[in-house]
Formats: C-alpha cells, structure tokens, sequence
C-alpha cells in the first residue's frame, strides 16, 4: 500500500493539491456535521437566536421604557399602545418582556460563563495535579453540594442589602460552580493517562502548555454539553428566585419578575396577556437550549445512537 | 571504553512508594552506558523495569515513582541536578523519545504537521512557515510520499504505522542524540513491524544518534542492536555483545528467553517457556531474584543476590554458575 501510493503520487508530484482536495476535517467540524443533521437542535439554535436578537434589538420594538409607571394606566388589557397591557403599575407589559428577556439572557449566560471559569481552573488544578490540592479542591465542593442550593442562595441574598444583577450573578455561579468542576476533572483523570500528554512531557511541554493545548481541547466536549444545559438551569433559576422576590430587584424586568407580579389570582384569571408570555417566554427558551445542548452532546460523543 | 559514553547511568535506582508502606523497587541499581551513535537494546518480560529505566532517564516518573539514587550522565552533565526547567528543554532537543503505543500517543484534536511543529518551535528559534517546511521535510524522510498533504491531517486519518513514522519524525525533529525507542513496533503488524525498525536504523545513521530500544522481542534485538542489557526483576542479569547473546549465552534466564523464540531448524513440538511470573517488585525472592523460576537454582542462589561480574571480557553476567 505504502509502495503504491508512491507510485501514483510520484507521476504529479508538482501538482499542490491543498487548496481543491478535500480539507481534512478536524474533530470539531465534524461534531458541527454530526450536530447539523440533528433538526431539533438546528431548529432550536434559530429559535433561540430569533429570541435573543428579538430582546437585544427591544427598542426597534416598542418606545415604551419598560420602568416607567403611569398609574392612570393599571392592569389595561391588551390595546393598540399597549399590546399585552399594562402591569399593576402602568408599565408596558410588552417591553417588559423583550427588556426583561434580556436580563434574564444575561444573567444566564454571565452566570454560565462564570461558572465555567470557575470550574476549568479548580476542575484543571484538580484534575491534574492531583495530590493534596485536589482532595482540598474536592471536599471544597462536596461542601457546595451538601448545602441545599436554595437555602444557600436565599441567605446569601437575605443577607445582601442591595442586590445588583452583577452580584446577583456572582452568587449563582460561586454557589453552583461544583458540578461542573467535578466534571472537567473527572475528564482530566482519564486523559491524563493517555500517551500523548506523556509524549508532551517528553518533548519538553510545560504543565501550563499541556493543560492549554493537550486537555482543554480534548475536554470542550463535555465542557461546551455542560454549560449549555448549566445555562438553561441559571435561567430557570433566575426566574424562580425573582418569582420568590428574592431575584433581580424591581421595578427591573425580567420574565421572573413579570410572573411573580402576576401573583393574583384575579390577575392570573382575567389578565392572561400579563403572564402567559413571559411563561412561554421561559419555557421556550429553555427547552431550545435543553435540545441544542442534548444535540452538542450527541455530535461531540460519537459513541451515541445516530437518530 | 576508549571514547567517552554519551549516557552513562549510575547506580540508578527508581523505586514506587505503594500503600502500606510497600516499595516496589521497579529499578534497583542499574548500570550501563550508551556509546554515540551506538544501538543498545534493553530486553526483558513485562515488569522487569525496561520502561521504567527508560523513564527514568527522560524524569518522566510519576508519583507514587520516585528515583531514590544513582547519576544519569548525559555528555558529563548529570540530569538528575538538572531543575525541571533546564530538564524540558533536554527533553525532545537532546533525548528524544518514541511510544508503544501509536494510537493514543499524539493528540486526536490537532493536525500532524501542527504536533511536529510544536516541538521544533518549543526547542529551536524558528518562524512558523519555517518549522511547517521543516515538518514536511521531516515526513519525507520518514516515508510519506504525500507530506504537504499529511501536515494537515488528524491522528484518526492515519494507520497505525502511519502513526508511528509520524511519531518517529516528531521525535528526530530536533536531531537528538539520544533517542529512546519504548517497543516501537510491539503494536503494530509484522509487516509494518519491519519497516518502522529500518526507518529507526537508517534515521540513526543518518542523524547519528545513539539508540535506546526497549523491547521484548530477542528478534528485533538480533537484527538491530549492538549491544544488549537483559534486564529482570529491575536488575540487569546479563550485559554483552549482540552476537554473544545468541552463540554464548550465560544467565538461565537469558537461556530461557531464547528458547522460548520458534526456531526455523529444530522440530519443536511446544515452545518452551519460563515457568512462572515476574515476582512482583515488592516482593523479591530473598536471594537471587530469579531464584523462584531457575532450573539451575542451588542452595547459594537463595541466600543472596549474585552480583555483576564480567566473566568474559564485554561479558557481564549476575548467577552463581559463573562464578
């Protein structure tokens, strides 16, 4: 075969095929392939994208400032100035669903980004150094897990006088940052017997380099599976909380908020328009990236069922 | 010796601190030396401390491994002083090292060229465009017909002995002086077996560089090797000429290896074999290490361990029968 080869290639060996041959295609292009041919999933990217820009892009939308009160105008039913109504203090239910969709993105992805450093670092200390340190980094987080997440997180906002988004974001990720490190350490101990990271060592690699270059990028997968499912709980978590009004503070939007002001029984029979959308708003949004990160989680295993 | 060696090791011993106070003295004072451009093979089973020697040598040991005693010399400078700064850039520059096992020793996440060019960018000032033409260079020597073409390709995209060429022009991609072969064709077919042990020997001649090839398989050693350590039970028991290994065997356990070869010329109804195990390195025989499985065994073997006596010139064997 190797013979072979050399015979066919040798009759054109000027011809620099690199650029019309077929590229070769790394690990990541072909998850994005296997991840292509899932159509929920590709349905689910447009969905969640039309949603984002849709609260990104609020005020080619409506001229309503979301925080104003006009209390002439409490718990108007749906007109042609105010297409879902108006809440119990005049405002614009309609901008404060596509402004309050923007909290609540933000806080989940701040919140997963977050968390995500978090648990690369310690999962990466962890995960390969191993020793003391990561008997200290474990039982640091079997703590975290041990605590109840709620109660945890409720106290800690208690005892915060003034609650900012930022802060708000800060305490998530420092409360919720267990699971993922445990599961980049995890995927380090298993690669770190493999060969090549001995090779790497042995062609002169720092810890540092090998750490960037040989398992951060053998590990994105369950890395990029884990942080979109993470997303997806911060966001539901987001909503919870400020339904609970332990959340973001009004009179800042988000779809929590609007829920928890729908706490009413007339308001949740006769004013619908308050708090279906924003419900939907949050169902819709996390079933997409519930599905996109199922779908990254079978394009980047290739172990798993083609469906 | 008249020229000075390029490696000499010492006294090496690396032992493994194990639960309950257990030591696995994988390798328990070692001596030999490495000549330039010189093949030396280091045969053995599986756990007689061939590969932890070799690790050694890189200070690749990992915990609960520890090199307790003994000088590695590498061209009168001793490694073991060496900080782990100074030690990676001998690593890949002047000792270079190759792996059993092709399929999992390079990175499936990045391209061929882009590994190779990873170690010549690390030890050498060289631009990228540079290090890539060298990388292609590297693959035509080693054998591929398509270089420009395999720089771009990934790890799964290639056969095992594909793999293992490319390993091989990895690892001479600095010209190093010594480079440690652990098994390079253990793992793949008879056919490629051959072909990768030739690209070795023509790469030494070529580059001219000494050879540390570990294995197991007497055949290999016979073809290409000029020197050979049988090492067991973390110990070298037999140290000679290639030639003398076969036509003047001393040690037992040397004996019993090469009868367990199939032979073309005698009719053998079974292989013979060594009875028995590797003692495992916690728990050496009191005496003679290979005492438990010696069918010459008399009663001094098991009382104490032999030592390493030249019984021949160039001849060093560890056994009472010599003695």
């Amino acid at each position: 075969m190797q013979s072979n080869s050399q015979e066919t290639l040798s009759t054109h060996p000027e011809m620099e095929p690199r650029e019309e041959q077929k590229k070769s295609k790394s690990p990541f292009q072909l998850a994005l392939r296997r991840f292509m041919k899932n159509k929920l999933a590709v349905i689910s990217v447009f969905v969640l994208l039309t949603i984002t820009t849709t609260c990104a892009l609020a005020p080619l939308f409506t001229d309503l400032d979301p925080e104003r009160t006009n209390l002439l105008l409490i718990e108007q039913g749906p007109s042609d100035e105010h297409i879902l109504g108006t809440n119990g203090q005049g405002q614009d239910n309609f901008a404060r669903l596509l402004y309050g969709g923007r909290i609540s993105l933000i806080v989940g992805f701040s919140a997963m980004f977050f968390t995500l450093a978090i648990g690369v670092i310690l999962g990466s200390i962890s995960g390969y150094y191993g020793g003391k340190i990561d008997g200290v980094i474990m039982r640091a987080a079997d703590i975290m897990l041990m605590l109840p997440f709620l109660v945890l997180a409720l106290t800690i906002i208690a005892i915060i006088e003034e609650l900012t988004i930022p802060l708000f974001i800060t305490i998530i990720a420092l409360t919720s940052w267990p699971n993922l490190t445990r599961i980049i350490r995890g995927t380090y101990l298993s690669l770190r017997e493999q060969e090549f990271v001995l090779g790497a060592r042995a062609i002169g690699a720092s810890d540092i380099r090998i750490i960037f270059r040989h398992f951060i990028p053998n590990a994105i997968g369950p890395i990029i599976v884990n942080a979109t499912l993470m997303m997806a709980t911060y966001i539901i978590i987001e909503a919870g909380l400020s339904f609970i009004g332990f959340g973001i503070p009004q009179p800042t939007p988000s779809w929590g908020n609007m829920i928890s002001e729908a706490m009413n029984v007339r308001i949740l029979r006769e004013h619908p328009e308050a708090w279906v959308p924003p419900g939907l708003a949050i169902f819709i949004t996390v079933l997409s990236i519930n599905f996109i990160g199922d779908g990254l989680r079978d394009a980047f295993d290739p172990k798993s069922k083609e469906r | 010796m008249t020229q000075n060696p390029l490696l000499d090791v010492e006294g090496l011993k690396t032992y493994f601190y194990l639960e309950d106070n257990q030591v696995a003295k994988a390798v328990d004072g070692v001596d030999f030396y490495i000549n330039p451009g010189e093949t030396l093979a280091i045969v053995g089973e599986s756990g007689s401390g061939k590969s932890i020697t070799s690790l050694s040598i890189m200070q690749l040991i990992n915990k609960p491994g520890k090199i307790i005693d003994g000088t590695i010399t590498l061209e009168e400078e001793n490694l073991l002083k060496k900080t782990g700064k100074q030690m990676s850039k001998i690593r890949g520059n002047d000792i270079a090292m190759i792996f059993q096992e092709p399929m999992t020793a390079l990175n499936p996440v990045y391209t061929i060229g882009n590994q190779i060019m990873e170690t010549i960018r690390k030890h050498k000032n060289v631009s990228k465009k540079e290090a890539q033409e060298r990388a292609i260079e590297l693959l035509r020597v080693v054998g591929f017909p398509r270089a420009e073409e395999i720089i771009n390709e990934y790890p799964h995209q290639l056969s095992g002995g594909m793999r293992q060429r490319a390993m091989i022009a990895m690892a001479i991609s600095c010209e190093p002086k010594l480079l440690i072969a652990d098994e390079p064709s253990t793992a793949l077919d008879v056919t490629i077996q051959a072909q990768i042990l030739d690209l070795l020997a023509e790469m030494k001649e070529r580059l001219d560089m000494a050879i540390l090839l570990i294995t197991h398989d007497l055949g290999v050693v016979a073809e290409y090797a000029d020197r050979v350590l049988v090492m067991y039970g973390g110990q070298i028991v037999e140290e000679t000429a290639v030639e003398q290994i076969f036509e003047n065997t001393k040690h037992p356990y040397t004996t019993g290896l090469l009868d367990s070869l199939p032979s073309l010329e005698k009719d053998m109804k079974r292989l013979g074999a060594i009875k028995g195990t590797v003692p495992p390195a916690h728990s050496f025989p009191k005496g003679c290490r290979f005492s438990s499985r010696c069918p010459h065994v008399m009663e001094r073997c098991l009382e104490s361990n032999p030592d390493l006596n030249e019984v021949e010139s160039n001849h060093k064997v560890r056994c009472y029968l010599y003695n």
